[in-house]
């Protein structure tokens, strides 16, 4: 319960500060919020196969409306995903002086509550609130410190996830009249709601719609693109590194289980959408001159197979989009920096107006280098591991659709190692900015998230361990073993 | 005894470390000497390995942990030092130093010194893990480390924008390699549960013979990749860009091989499908055949050695597909040693030249680079199979497999190519060291011999393509092949009837004749000033073809590349912006029309959004308790 209320309670505190004492504020609470989260890692236990309920306060009882808390080892990475995600984050808008730079601060900090609140909530109403209060941060971050036309964009934007969370609260609403007795939104009575196959079915689409507009999955995903890209770097992270696992988070827990009766047939025509999203996207990202742009349809890509990985059902697929959901998270977030260092450096994301930046930004090409490789997913990289477990998951559900994602590690290859080239490559501009010196919290961002990147390339059991048991206990649970 | 086989494995890495992270405030000598050193290591550490083996001890395997595990998919990061494996360490490590040694000289006056040799090191510690890892995913493992080695070391000279594209190609292009590989383990771990060497391949009997036909085709297309078989060859001749110890060690004498590693690897696989293996040996064939004409024409001293190197990889690729893994692995041998000597002999003359690259330009090199060109010379003789040089036995072997095991046509192709080799090795050879020099002033003043550094790699890999050959000294006088015996503990060689004494006596007498003449007309032709050859606009015909490299190029970005570019601008602009963007602007519109008032809510005011937010649940809350 700490780990929502402190970020909150933070982020009305930095409101308080000037600037510079904001800035510390807020990071020395995003570093607390971490520390918190290994503690809680640490008081877990992981080799359970069921979920760990912590806080339960009775809110609107008779609506079956409480506050309701519990952990697994699933949202646990999802919590650590998130609070790592955020020290660096506000670490690398350190060197940003944005107007009213305490209120950034304090929306980072409520959308860290936030989204704690929606990976930790065992209530489906709390689960919805928190859902759409993780919205409302990122709608100002875009909304008042985003580029050109973004009124527009942001508007776009907010009203097709607020869609997305409507249709999600109908099927909420529709389990919860199903559920048995005094009708409860708890997790664990949803579970048991009563409901024939096509009514599943029903319920099924409308958590894939929100689910899918999150991620987001093709073809609902043309908010993405723009909304990436005008966003400010800080936004764009938050949205890409952390907002989009929400759904991927929302598919494990809640669209599975609660419409378990739902024909199996659906998922093949989701997993059809995943997979023509992942090559869609790769192809044009090819040709895209914008570098945010070139990341923001990656992120489709990579997503896409998470996604088709994670709807296999298998345990590898789910394991390893779990371990995916953290590298994507991180891989992102590194890349966003890096573009977000660019352009702070030469006014510019336009790759046609880049050459030869490796010569005057040796360290920065070096973890540059590291952090495209994760992408690209080579083996000693984060990303490796997870593709693997990903595509060997979609292969064995059909050998087709395993090759045509296999075809991403082609494709990602060919945009990403086309971004290296076009900015790190060639000769040196004669009157084009360098990337010279950086700045130590760009450094140490830039840093941390290399160290991580390898570190989980050499151990990715360390968190493939984390999720194991509760994702047993899920297939458990779905194959109508012992409940909870 | 396991214990060498981590410090083999992990010296290369840590010499990574230490030039990668303290190279720039290191003097460049000690930088070098201390990468050069990590491979000695390991070459000491792969030599005691090799002698534990050769007294008949076990294969050792070195379990270090538990490196991936989900469901029912567990990976361990261990390492099986058997005949095979050691045997390609031997190469790797011990090529791998005189090319670390060579490149002390070679880049000295090269910024970026200090990254090159991390590049080496991590490049040598990447292919020990592709050669040693006891599973098909720790191969892997390597083989997309080596490939981003090689993708980093093509594109070294980062400011050459050429250079960079060479370096994509590559990596690309071998990234297509991969997808089939994977999918070949992917179909693996669904088959047999594992992907442990051991496990695979006591159980291969058993499995459905179709299922095992796809697991070798799609291993066969990653070392199509990987070892630049037709019809993905031609990322090999651009990755030249690399400084030329890269081209030496990577794309000639190691990396380039790991093709032929993975399927002699998996020989107990590949024995039993007919028609992949066959296949195998037609692609292997073709592009033999086709490297070596396109050759011909070359003029860039590099290119022409690259193309050389396709063409025998091509020969190894025959080899593997009539069954005979360990004359391939004889062959990956001798190879190493001559083509490394070749390369790093055209490095030296590049140095001398102060950079030039074009042999139109250079001739009469032989007086100012004695070492070098004797070198170059045994290395030439040795490619061309004259006797008793390396190349010959090896050669002379795939030869007589291809003829015993597969008849007539296959031998005359690969007679001819032979034919093909020598010509465009000695036309390389008379238009760079005989006749007279051709280039500027200003190169002609600069010429020197390199320096020591540089000279003893050359001469010991010399004295290597001279010797190499004895190691398979069979059939011609005893039965005892060296190579065959120690590999054949892990390889099972298809039954192919060994050549009769007189039949390897014809040859010998045959190829002797052959290349006789062959050197004598190249002699006379190539010395005469006036058969220097024209620039490639200025060519016709065959030649015209054959100097476009027959259009493969081309062909590629035509077919491939640019329905690409056009798929992906159509994409975006058509499909995405006008159609599905369409559909959902037209929701909103849609939505605009029945609720033009939700507009006055997004005013962006933090109060008056939360307070709507507030008013709507507490509403909510309140309908709900009324009804």
């Amino acid at each position: 319960m700490i780990l929502i209320i402190l970020p909150l309670i933070a982020s009305l505190f930095t409101l308080f500060f000037k600037n510079k004492v904001a800035k510390i504020i807020a990071l020395t609470a995003s570093v607390a919020q971490l520390i918190l989260n290994f503690i809680l890692l640490c008081a877990t236990n992981l080799k359970s196969t069921s979920l760990q309920a912590l806080d339960f306060y009775p809110w609107y009882a008779s609506l079956g409306l409480n506050f309701s808390t519990g952990v697994d080892g699933i949202s646990m990475v999802m919590l650590l995903l998130t609070n790592v995600a955020c020290v660096l984050i506000l670490l690398s808008s350190w060197d940003n002086s944005y107007s009213s730079m305490t209120k950034f601060l304090a929306l980072i900090l409520f959308m860290q509550g936030a989204l704690n609140g929606v990976f930790l909530s065992m209530n489906g109403l709390m689960f919805y609130i928190f859902w759409e209060l993780a919205l409302i941060p990122i709608y100002f971050i875009v909304g008042i410190w985003g580029g050109e036309n973004r009124i527009k964009i942001t508007f776009k934007f907010f009203i097709y996830t607020f869609l997305g969370s409507l249709l999600m609260l109908l099927a909420l609403l529709f389990v919860y009249l199903h559920t048995p007795g005094n009708h409860s939104f708890e997790w664990s009575e949803m579970l048991k709601a009563q409901m024939t196959g096509w009514e599943s079915t029903l319920v099924l689409w409308a958590f894939f719609i929100a689910f899918a507009i999150k991620m987001p999955i093709f073809p609902f995903h043309t908010w993405q693109a723009d909304t990436y890209s005008v966003a400010p770097a800080q936004g764009t992270m938050l949205l890409s590194g952390i907002m989009l696992k929400m759904g991927i988070f929302g598919m494990i827990r809640w669209m599975w289980p609660l419409a378990k009766n739902a024909c199996e047939c659906n998922y093949n025509i989701f997993i059809i959408l995943a997979v023509i999203g992942i090559i869609y996207a790769a192809i044009i990202a090819i040709r895209q001159n914008d570098i945010k742009r070139v990341i923001a349809w990656s992120s489709v890509s990579h997503v896409g197979l998470i996604a088709a990985g994670i709807m296999t059902w298998s345990k590898e697929g789910i394991q390893g989009g779990i371990l995916q959901s953290f590298n994507h998270g991180i891989n992102v977030i590194g890349l966003f920096m890096i573009v977000e260092i660019i352009e702070r450096r030469l006014k510019t994301r336009q790759l046609d107006q880049m050459r030869g930046l490796a010569k005057h930004g040796r360290t920065f090409a070096c973890l540059f280098m590291i952090i495209t490789l994760g992408s690209v997913a080579v083996p000693f990289t984060n990303g490796f591991t997870g593709e693997f477990l990903l595509l060997n998951a979609t292969f064995n559900y059909h050998s087709i659709i395993g090759i045509v994602s296999g075809l991403t590690i082609i494709f990602c290859a060919v945009y990403m190692l086309r971004v290296y080239q076009l900015s790190m490559f060639g000769p040196e501009k004669d009157n084009g900015g360098r990337i010279g010196k950086l700045t130590w919290s760009e450094y140490s961002t830039l840093g941390c998230i290399a160290i991580i990147i390898l570190c989980i390339g050499i151990f990715p059991n360390w968190i493939l361990q984390i999720s194991e048991s509760s994702v047993d206990g899920l297939l458990m649970l779905m194959k109508g073993g012992p409940a909870l | 005894m396991d214990i060498y086989i981590s410090i083999a494995l992990f010296a290369p890495l840590i010499g990574f470390g230490i030039s990668g992270l303290l190279g720039r405030f290191l003097p460049k000598n000690i930088t070098g000497l201390i990468s050069s050193a990590s491979v000695l290591l390991s070459f000491c550490c792969s030599i005691r390995l090799f002698t534990h083996l050769l007294n008949g001890g076990e294969a050792l395997k070195l379990n270090l942990y538990n490196w991936i595990s989900a469901g029912s998919i567990s990976i361990d990061f261990s390492f099986l030092a058997d005949n095979l494996s050691v045997w390609m360490m031997l190469i790797i490590t011990g090529i791998g130093f005189l090319i670390h040694i060579y490149s002390i000289g070679y880049m000295k006056q090269d910024e970026g010194f200090y990254k090159f040799f991390a590049y080496l090191n991590l490049f040598i510690f990447s292919m020990l893990v592709l050669v040693l890892g006891s599973n098909y995913v720790l191969l892997f493992f390597g083989w997309e480390g080596v490939g981003l080695c090689s993708y980093l070391l093509i594109g070294f000279w980062y400011a050459n924008s050429d250079f960079g594209y060479a370096a994509r190609k590559a990596f690309i292009m071998n990234r297509i390699g991969d997808l089939g590989l994977l999918l070949g383990i992917f179909m693996l771990f669904s088959v047999f549960g594992s992907t442990d060497y051991h496990l695979v391949f006591t159980k291969a009997g058993q499995a459905n013979s179709g299922t095992i036909e796809l697991i070798c085709l799609l291993l066969f297309i990653g070392a199509i990749g990987k070892s630049a078989q037709i019809p993905l060859f031609t990322w090999l001749p651009d990755a030249m860009a690399g400084p030329t110890p890269v081209s030496a060690l990577i794309h000639a004498a190691t990396m380039v091989t790991a093709g032929v590693y993975l399927i002699a690897r998996s020989s107990v696989l590949f024995i039993g499908t007919e028609w992949v293996s066959t296949l195998v040996m037609v692609i292997g064939l073709l592009t033999a055949l086709v490297a070596a004409t396109i050759a011909l024409k070359q003029n860039d001293i590099k290119k022409v050695l690259a193309y050389s190197t396709v063409s025998q990889l091509g020969y190894m690729f025959v080899a593997l597909g009539v069954g005979a893994y360990s004359t391939a692995l004889f062959h990956v041998t001798t190879h190493a040693f001559f083509k490394a000597l070749l390369f790093l002999g055209s490095g030296s003359v590049i140095h001398a030249m102060s950079g030039e690259q074009d042999i139109r330009f250079m001739g009469g090199l032989r007086k100012k680079l004695k070492i070098t060109h004797l070198t170059f010379l045994l290395g030439t003789l040795a490619i061309t199979g004259v006797p008793p040089l390396a190349g010959f036995f090896s050669k002379d072997e795939i030869l007589a497999k291809a003829f015993f095991g597969h008849g007539m046509l296959v031998f005359i192709i690969l007679a001819i190519t032979s034919v093909f080799t020598a010509i465009y090795m000695f036309r390389l050879y008379f238009l760079t060291f005989y006749g007279t020099f051709r280039g500027t002033d200003h190169q002609k003043s600069h010429l020197h011999e390199s320096p020591l550094t540089m000279t003893i790699p050359l001469i010991v890999l010399a004295i290597l393509s001279c010797i190499g050959g004895f190691l398979g000294l069979s059939s011609l006088f005893s039965h005892h092949h060296f190579v065959h015996d120690f590999l054949h503990k892990v390889l099972t060689d298809a039954a192919i009837p060994h050549p009769s004494h007189f039949f390897e006596m014809v040859i010998l007498g045959a190829s002797l004749l052959v290349l006789t003449v062959i050197i004598f007309t190249t002699y006379r032709f190539y010395t005469s000033a006036k058969n220097i050859p024209v620039a490639l606009d200025q060519e016709v015909g065959v030649s015209k073809l054959l100097g476009h490299k027959y259009y493969f190029d081309e062909l590629y970005r035509f077919i491939f590349q640019k329905p690409v570019e056009w798929m992906s601008k159509f994409t975006f602009q058509t499909i995405d912006r006008k159609l599905i963007d369409g559909i959902v602007n037209a929701f909103g519109k849609i939505a605009d029309f029945f609720g033009t008032h939700l507009r006055t809510l997004q005013s962006g005011n933090v109060e008056y959004y939360l307070l709507a937010m507030v008013v709507g649940v507490v509403s909510f809350l309140v309908i709900y308790q009324l009804v």
